[in-house]
């Protein structure tokens, strides 16, 4: 049974052009499943939906063979724990009025007693925040500061260590390396591709960039207008046989 | 160069006025401290013998119309107009802020009949509202208070709820949804800490204008009944000796004024200390 399964995803606005047209994919467990397309796409709509904050309009979102749309906050809540996110701009992500460890402590704090964790043991909260500023790549010294104090890089770590605080089994990663410079990419990128060996968590990795994509993903979908085109394993990118915009985005960074 | 030296006067000007309104905060403690210790006068004492005496060591700032020491008057009355101004604004910022907030988070039709209501409220002067409401009411400083509350919870609703407006939409409050917390929680952790400068500089700035509502009221007799030591109430009865007397008039009106005054700096010294205006204009 596939960890996270999307069956025929339909999506619109009130406007009525679709954003989601009969998406379906299947996440495994600790599998990264690349997401590529233009901005506009509806890649984000996508995230959105998995992630509950938007309704999907017909089709299906089953997590470990559950189905999960629909749910009011209040019945998706639960589900939750599991599913956890990292977006685009870490800046706007972390509230500016809080310490970084308050910020880190938002999930902990509401799931702590319902997981059972086997990577992360933290014995109180100066402990929590330590162990996760560790797992990223942080002084712990940064506990204590405000997002302000922080260069993006760090805030998109601070980030990643809030969502893998619990040790969810997916992460929604929409963008995570978009709005950092070319090093704290590759940095990142580097973080989140340990991460997912050392804690087995599964990625949805949402980009417009083919080759970070290419980097992390074992499996590749491409979205045009909305609909997904192509769908393959990692090796098969430059096959002959790949749908003409796959081409298209794989010229463009030859 | 230029720079680090705007930096330090600007530095230095900021420490000289909190130095000076720390000074100034000084004042009404010190003259609480001298109310416990030297007063030893009722305030509602009346000795015709001793009326409208000049000021001496026994009496130093003189008595009233009534023979009653004008110096425990004024301090006791700093009780009443500064403590019952502050009591109804407390009330009225633990009603206003956190309707406003709910209304702010939940939006749809309890926010628009929330800020309907509200509307009406802001359509009429305060003035207007209070010496309506104290007249149906009946005249007393508690149905001014009640009158006053009714007034001022409005302004709270609306500043929390346009403070919420703007943060509910950012990426944080989404992944604190995320996160799995409650709404309740979301608005507590993680929407309050973006209000409590905005409403502190809005309630030091209302401090003053209450405290003259409270004044005015009991001045024109709606609020504190005599022989209630109220700088308002005191202003009033002293109104018909203002000839034989000028003093009595002077002082309940400059503790007003002085008093009206320090909230202001006040105001102004937390708005630079949240930094308020730098919220505002980014």
């Amino acid at each position: 049974m596939s960890l996270l399964r999307a069956q025929r995803i339909h999506k619109s606005y009130t406007t009525g052009t679709p954003v989601l047209l009969d998406v379906s994919f299947a996440l495994e467990k600790g599998q990264c499943l690349g997401l590529v397309g233009e901005s506009g796409c509806g890649k984000s709509t996508l995230a959105r939906c998995l992630l509950g904050i938007e309704h999907i309009d017909d089709g299906s979102l089953l997590f470990e063979g559950v189905p999960i749309h629909g749910l009011s906050e209040r019945r998706l809540r639960p589900y939750r724990k599991h599913i956890q996110a990292v977006l685009q701009n870490p800046s706007a992500a972390l509230n500016p009025k809080l310490t970084i460890k308050d910020s880190l402590l938002d999930p902990y704090l509401q799931f702590g007693d319902q997981v059972r964790l086997r990577h992360f043991q933290y014995a109180n909260r100066h402990d929590f925040a330590r162990q996760l500023l560790e797992a990223v790549e942080l002084p712990a010294a940064l506990a204590d500061r405000y997002p302000h104090e922080l260069s993006g890089g760090q805030k998109q770590r601070a980030t990643i260590a809030r969502a893998i605080s619990i040790e969810p089994s997916v992460i929604i990663l929409d963008e995570p390396t978009a709005s950092l410079d070319v090093l704290s990419q590759a940095a990142v990128l580097g973080l989140l591709d340990r991460l997912r060996e050392q804690l087995g968590i599964a990625y949805l990795f949402i980009s417009h960039d083919l080759a970070a994509v290419h980097a992390m993903s074992q499996a590749i979908m491409v979205m045009q207008d909305g609909a997904i085109v192509d769908h393959f394993r990692k090796e098969e990118l430059f096959d002959s046989e790949r749908h003409p915009y796959t081409q298209e985005l794989v010229a463009m960074f030859e | 160069m230029e720079l680090a030296l705007a930096g330090n006067t600007s530095t230095l000007r900021k420490r000289l006025r909190t130095a000076a309104l720390l000074f100034m905060l000084a004042w009404p403690a010190a003259a609480a401290v001298y109310a416990f210790l030297v007063l030893n006068y009722d305030p509602s004492l009346v000795s015709l013998a001793d009326r409208l005496l000049p000021p001496s060591f026994a009496h130093p700032l003189g008595t009233d119309h009534l023979g009653r020491d004008v110096l425990t008057r004024l301090l006791l009355g700093a009780r009443q107009t500064v403590g019952y101004g502050l009591l109804a604004l407390i009330a009225a910022v633990a009603i206003g802020v956190p309707l406003g907030i709910w209304a702010g988070f939940k939006g749809g039709l309890a926010d628009r009949i929330l800020m309907r209501i509200a509307d009406a409220f802001l359509s009429f002067p305060d003035t207007i509202v209070a010496i309506v409401l104290t007249g149906l009411l009946g005249a007393g400083l508690e149905n001014l208070l009640l009158a006053i509350l009714v007034v001022k919870w409005v302004s709270y609703a609306r500043l929390a709820r346009s403070t919420v407006l703007t943060e509910r939409g950012k990426d944080y409050v989404l992944m604190a949804r995320i996160n799995g917390l409650r709404p309740g929680r979301i608005m507590s952790k993680h929407l309050f800490p973006h209000l409590i400068g905005h409403v502190l500089v809005l309630a030091s700035l209302d401090v003053g204008k209450i405290i003259l509502l409270i004044s005015s009221l009991s001045y024109i007799g709606l609020g504190a009944q005599p022989p209630a030591p109220e700088w308002g109430a005191m202003l009033n009865e002293a109104r018909p000796y203002f000839q034989a007397q000028p003093s009595l008039m002077v002082y309940p009106g400059l503790m007003i004024v002085f008093v009206v005054l320090l909230m202001g700096l006040l105001g102004d010294y937390w708005r630079d200390k949240f930094d308020v205006r730098k919220e505002v204009r980014p």
